[in-house]
């Protein structure tokens, strides 16, 4: 097998690995779920995400330190991740193969000769770096998630490509998921795909922050590619499918060169070889993006950190719509943690994190957010599996005894993510003298945190009732008419003047049955005025049992702003948003 | 300017003749899908037939009581108190259980269907001759979570039943002859396709808007859509449900009763052993025996009365004269 054909075969598997990973991340034993499968090994296998938490947090959370066989594997070899490995780089390789493989070979030496925009990647990769590291409480924040291949791809297949499937009937669980932001998620996807058409692999050329960070780190690299001038004719065929436009033909550029090895297996001459020596035609080891760029980037990517803040987001303006799953760390070391690659999203359950759109801030933007609307059922208060997932700890692994409060956490009550609060203009009990209490019926805690308090409010009819003959559990009315079986459903009573009142159990026009017998001194007279009430027990949240879980928001029948509302409020992740005592 | 070619005959007919289809195609098109009402805004309701009725008329009115603290005993005693499972279910019958999968929520808590139960009766009715025995409810919580918490689903594939989670190409819309609020609904149908027997069994527990959530309160698990909105009028929905869902036999749970905070629970100190089983072929009469065990009299539980007047059974279940039996 040639070193081009062991290069296709090793990027087929990492891609079919990757997907599987992907479509395996839902919770359960069976070897199509969750089970044990590492789902989250090419995250942590991607350096960037390793260096870039590294900087923000200066710790390497528990599996980043794979990263360390990618930084080994790279110092050695070179960008051999993006050649054999990378997912994202083998799609982008094989729709850029698809485009170009029918246009002139003049044509394609054209598209795969250097640019220097290819510089523009080192560039993204130093503003990205600087807002990890520099940010102005130490840990900055990890916007590298946006561009990092990986993290992108994960995002864009858990989040829109997988869902996509589903709603074809593939792989479906119960119904399909739902994910907000999927069109724009899938825009950004889509765009990187297709940019291959107009140049073979355009997003590790230009764009793609890890494959800079590569690039550098594989700069003394053992083994390269070179070039012998003696026995080359100059045909410039190994420029023919260069995918990283590293200019085999003249001095290579090595940090450009994605070891696809298409100049290997193309040259004709034995020009081109795999070595430990440096290439004698030249190389140009490191890029040259222009110290002023670099710099530019570096003082951008720190202004960008301090001006998210500056807008107020972590501190006095922080968004109480912006409630974060269970485990999220405060505001400020979740930023500098969330690479934004949807695994919470994808493993949960209930379908109830999803990507924050730009309501939430920049900075914020397609990293988890709870939406009870969207979701099965809120969050699920015996549920910690995204903080188990998270590969960066920005959801930190929670215990079960954690997050329900109990065993040696009995002392710290329950984990909250927020609190309910009843909007009394849209509940119906509050404002519409309808009986409902879903809420509190759905409220999972023991005792719940929603509780009722009755009231009686009094029914508008259109004309007003007058007793007639009453006795034992019958009032006849002798004026006013009822809509027949209107008042018989077991919530409405009638007012005695005594104060008594006495449920009603069934009615006609001018007759009503009452569920217990008039007690004989308070039997009201021919022609005293009678009344209708209807019972309703209005919901009230008890604010230290409410733990933010949201199927009271869920369930509520009002469903286009709910009448029961779950935000950030009182959320323990953050002392600052404790509201009562 | 020189005069152009002039149009050959058979030029002229070519271009004439896609012309035409051309025209035709249009006015075809056009005539096919031309709509002089416009769109309706909402689809026409679609009158659907009730529920199929999988009662027995042998077994009418039969009520049996166990005490005991073991599920699976005091099951088998009930059932044989009340003529054994072979009065219910045949050979070649195909038998739906339906549970109360509420909650994602352990046994230990109550909330739902005890696994047990499940388990017991699943054996019982394939032991008496069953073709198939399938496990159903359409959950508050996210489905696939509740039947794996609870314990249901995997009791009910230990005893080679199947387990079917709601979705929503399984519901169909079902109207209640003479019903109100049952009109034109969306009905976990899918499940009762070719089914001979149904059976509920559900714990008994205290629920703050009906007052009780028993056998009856069991089938709001059946109906899909909006149906919190029934929670505004819940007692006559109740009578409805008893009118639509006429079983083969109910299993009423009241080994453990959730006293408080019903129907979710959630700490064993809502709970209290009360030691009883009750069986029946009348739901009403069932929940008006199990309404007790919730220190509470049927007339305390208005969608009882309501049941009872709309002739779905009886409130007064000592008239059916339960057997009592106790392990």
């Amino acid at each position: 097998m040639s070193l081009r054909s062991a290069r296709r075969a090793s990027q087929v598997f990492f891609t079919l690995l990757f997907l599987w990973f992907c479509a395996v991340s839902t919770l359960g034993g069976r070897f199509t779920e969750l089970s044990g499968w590492p789902v989250n090994l090419f995250l942590e296998l991607d350096p960037l995400a390793a260096v870039a938490t590294l900087l923000a947090t200066h710790t390497l959370y528990r599996g980043l330190l794979w990263a360390l066989l990618t930084v080994c594997a790279t110092i050695l070899l070179g960008r051999v991740f993006c050649g054999f490995v990378c997912p994202f780089g083998a799609m982008h390789q094989f729709v850029g193969w698809l485009g170009m493989r029918t246009r002139p070979t003049a044509a394609r030496l054209a598209q795969n000769r250097f640019l220097p925009a290819q510089n523009l990647k080192y560039v993204l990769l130093a503003f990205f770096l600087a807002a990890a590291a520099l940010g102005p409480a130490g840990g900055g924040s990890l916007l590298a998630g946006l561009l990092d291949p990986i993290c992108l791809a994960q995002r864009s297949v858990n989040l829109t490509l997988l869902p996509l499937f589903e709603r074809l009937g593939v792989a479906v669980r119960g119904e399909p998921r739902l994910t907000r932001e999927a069109l724009a998620i899938a825009s950004v996807f889509l765009a990187a795909i297709l940019l291959n058409l107009h140049r073979p692999r355009f997003f590790c050329r230009f764009l793609c922050p890890l494959g800079a960070l590569l690039g550098l780190l594989g700069r003394f690299a053992l083994v390269r590619i070179g070039r012998t001038p003696e026995a080359c004719t100059g045909c410039t065929l190994c420029e023919r499918a260069c995918e990283g436009a590293c200019e085999p033909t003249g001095r290579i550029r090595t940090a450009e060169c994605v070891l696809c090895l298409n100049c290997l297996a193309d040259c004709r001459h034995g020009a081109i070889a795999l070595s430990t020596r440096a290439s004698a035609a030249g190389e140009i080891p490191l890029p040259d993006p222009g110290r002023r760029a670099v710099i530019a980037a570096v003082v951008a990517g720190a202004a960008t950190v301090s001006l998210g803040r500056i807008g107020g987001a972590t501190g006095a303006t922080w968004s109480p719509s912006l409630v974060r799953p269970p485990g999220a760390l405060a505001e400020e070391e979740f930023l500098s943690r969330c690479i934004r690659c949807g695994q919470c999203m994808r493993v949960c359950p209930t379908n109830v994190i999803h990507p924050a759109g730009l309501e939430e801030g920049l900075e914020a933007l397609w990293t988890p957010k709870l939406d009870f609307r969207a979701g099965t059922s809120g969050c699920q208060h015996t549920c910690i599996a995204c903080g188990q997932l998270c590969p960066t700890a920005a959801i930190r692994p929670l215990r079960l005894e954690e997050r329900l409060g109990t065993a040696e956490f009995a002392s710290r009550g329950p984990l909250r993510i927020g609190c309910a609060f009843v909007d009394r203009g849209r509940c119906l009990p509050w404002a519409m003298d309808r009986p409902c209490i879903v809420c509190q019926e759905n409220c999972p805690v023991s005792p719940k945190a929603i509780f009722t308090r009755p009231v009686y409010n009094e029914v508008r009819l259109p004309e007003p009732l007058v007793v007639g003959e009453a006795s034992g559990q019958r009032v006849g009315l002798a004026a006013g008419r009822l809509e027949p079986g209107r008042f018989a459903t077991g919530d409405y009573f009638i007012l005695l003047p005594s104060g008594r009142r006495l449920r009603i159990r069934a009615h006609g026009e001018q007759a009503i049955e009452l569920a217990a017998a008039i007690p004989e001194p308070e039997l009201p007279p021919r022609g005293s005025p009678m009344a209708v009430a209807i019972r309703l027990q209005q919901p009230h949240v008890d604010p230290e049992r409410c733990i933010g879980c949201g199927v009271c928001e869920h369930e509520c029948p009002v469903q286009g702003k709910r009448a029961i509302r779950v935000t950030a409020e009182n959320e323990s992740r953050h002392p600052r948003h404790r509201m009562t005592l | 300017m020189p005069p152009a070619d002039p149009l050959s005959r058979r030029e002229f007919l070519r271009r004439a003749a896609r012309a035409g289809l051309g025209v035709a195609l249009a006015g075809g098109l056009s005539a096919i899908s031309f709509d002089a009402a416009g769109p309706l805004g909402l689809p026409p309701e679609q009158a659907k037939a009730g529920l199929p009725d999988f009662s027995l008329p042998q077994t009418a009115g039969r009520i049996a009581i166990a005490r005991g603290a073991e599920r699976r005993e005091t099951l088998s005693l009930a059932l044989r108190a009340l003529g054994g499972i072979e009065s219910f279910v045949g050979r070649g019958d195909r038998v739906l259980i339906k549970v109360n999968a509420a909650f994602a929520s352990p046994p230990i808590l109550s909330a739902t269907t005890h696994p047990d139960l499940v388990y017991e009766l699943a054996r019982l009715c394939f032991a008496a001759g069953a073709a198939s025995v399938v496990v159903t409810d359409n959950p508050i919580n996210d489905p696939a979570s509740c039947f794996a918490l609870s314990g249901i689903g995997p009791a009910a594939r230990r005893a080679g039943a199947s387990v079917v989670l709601p979705a929503e190409s399984l519901f169909r819309p079902v109207s209640l002859e003479g019903g109100t609020l049952i009109r034109n609904w969306p009905v976990l149908t899918a499940p009762l396709t070719g089914v001979t027997r149904l059976i509920g069994v559900a714990p008994v527990k205290d629920h703050h808007r009906s007052g009780a959530s028993m056998t009856l309160k069991n089938w709001y698990g059946l109906l899909g859509g909006r149906r919190n909105l029934f929670h505004q009028d819940v007692h006559r929905l109740i009578a409805e449900l008893a009118l639509l869902v006429r079983p083969t036999l109910v299993v009423l749970d009241g080994t453990t009763t959730m006293m408080t905070n019903g129907p979710t629970g959630g700490s064993l100190s809502d709970l209290r052993e009360t030691r009883t089983l009750i069986a029946g072929t009348d739901p009403v009469a069932v929940d008006a025996c199990g309404a007790e065990l919730l220190g509470k009299r049927p007339e305390d539980l208005p969608f009882l009365g309501a049941a009872e007047k709309a002739g779905a059974g009886t409130t007064d279940f000592r008239r059916l004269s339960p057997r009592e039996v106790s392990a």
